[in-house]
């Protein structure tokens, strides 16, 4: 059997319903243009200096951060529609909402823990509050 | 690392069929619920790098009078780690093409680079934590540095077993080849170091640039 055949009958990196899971040169390249750029934009704003105000570095960080996940996702995790019927993108956005809820929500509640449980606040107050 | 014993079982049936309900009728091999079952590894390894990163969320100006992240974290070193973990997954990408064209001996060069990139990593990461320890920014110290060293050893933790894996892998595709078992854990293994680099994205951002602006 040569070389070619087997990548033929090859059923795992032909997976069902995705026939690109291994994806292609050109999207790996285009990835890893796309995550060099969305890394050194925000390296930079840190690293040199913003021109923006300290609200808008932030969000501009943070944004790039949440494009870059989505761009490996797309171009090295090769996340679709249609890989594994669509089970693959469902257990994904599942997790994400999880993983969503679970960080803005814990720093949600401790951070009005820590404005109501101040030290040396009287604990009488805290008990008063309705 | 299989999923196979993880596979869905039919109900009802008098002998349990192991693969998943939607793939009946297709004829797809053994290698999909693998991939998917592996996908779901993965999404509950990201919730554990979720609590992980919440921790650290909540803790991350507890600083108890110690280090705070401007005096202690060195961004070009950072910069290094992730410049060195994303040239890693294009090069472990090199390793995929290799696989589907059915060349050996590409695949494993590939491989192998990719391997030394992942330690290279996990080498600068582990001079850092040296540093900051010998500065005396022990995990110890305050809230924050417990949660940057859990949170950031987690990581490096999950790059060290990588590099074991390709380690294995490159054992695994030395002796068989490529056949199809072997491409199965390629493929899982090629997720799984994708994967990291995406926890890599939310470390340095929510770590490092971040601080570095509080």
């Amino acid at each position: 059997m040569s070389d070619s055949e087997i990548v033929r009958a090859d059923p795992v990196l032909h997976a069902h319903g995705d026939e690109h899971g291994h994806g292609t040169l050109r999207g790996y390249l285009i990835g890893f243009v796309l995550s060099a750029v969305l890394t050194v934009i925000p390296f930079a704003l840190v690293m040199a200096g913003s021109p923006f105000t300290a609200g808008w570095t932030v969000a501009i960080v943070v944004a790039c951060a949440i494009v870059q996940i989505a761009v490996h996702s797309a171009y090295f995790l090769h996340l679709n529609t249609s890989g594994e019927g669509g089970w693959t993108l469902l257990a994904y956005v599942f997790t994400a909402v999880i993983v969503i809820i679970t960080i803005a929500g814990s720093l949600w509640i401790m951070y009005h823990l820590n404005t109501n449980m101040m030290p040396g606040m009287p604990t009488g107050q805290a008990n008063q509050t309705p | 690392m299989t999923a196979r014993g993880d596979a869905i079982a039919v109900e009802g049936g008098p002998d349990p069929t192991w693969h998943l309900v939607e793939q009946e009728g297709h004829d797809h091999g053994t290698g999909s619920p693998t991939a998917l079952g592996f996908w779901i590894y993965l999404m509950s390894d990201a919730l554990l790098f979720a609590t992980i990163f919440a921790t650290f969320g909540v803790l991350s100006t507890s600083y108890a009078g110690g280090p705070t992240p401007r005096e202690i974290f060195d961004l070009p070193l950072v910069a290094l780690n992730t410049a060195l973990l994303l040239v890693s997954s294009i090069t472990f990408g090199f390793a995929m093409l290799s696989a589907v064209a059915g060349s050996v001996g590409r695949t494993r060069a590939w491989l192998v680079v990719t391997a030394l990139l992942g330690a290279a990593f996990v080498g600068v990461e582990l001079y850092e934590f040296g540093h900051m320890m010998a500065e005396g920014a022990t995990p110890q110290r305050s809230g924050f540095l417990s949660g940057f060293y859990g949170l950031v050893g987690t990581h490096g933790a999950h790059v060290t077993v990588g590099i074991v894996w390709i380690a294995v892998m490159l054992v695994q595709i030395g002796r068989r080849g490529l056949i199809v078992e072997n491409r199965r854990r390629l493929l899982c293994l090629s997720m799984f170091w994708h994967f990291l680099d995406i926890i890599w994205i939310g470390v340095f951002t929510f770590v490092y640039l971040l601080g570095m602006l509080r």
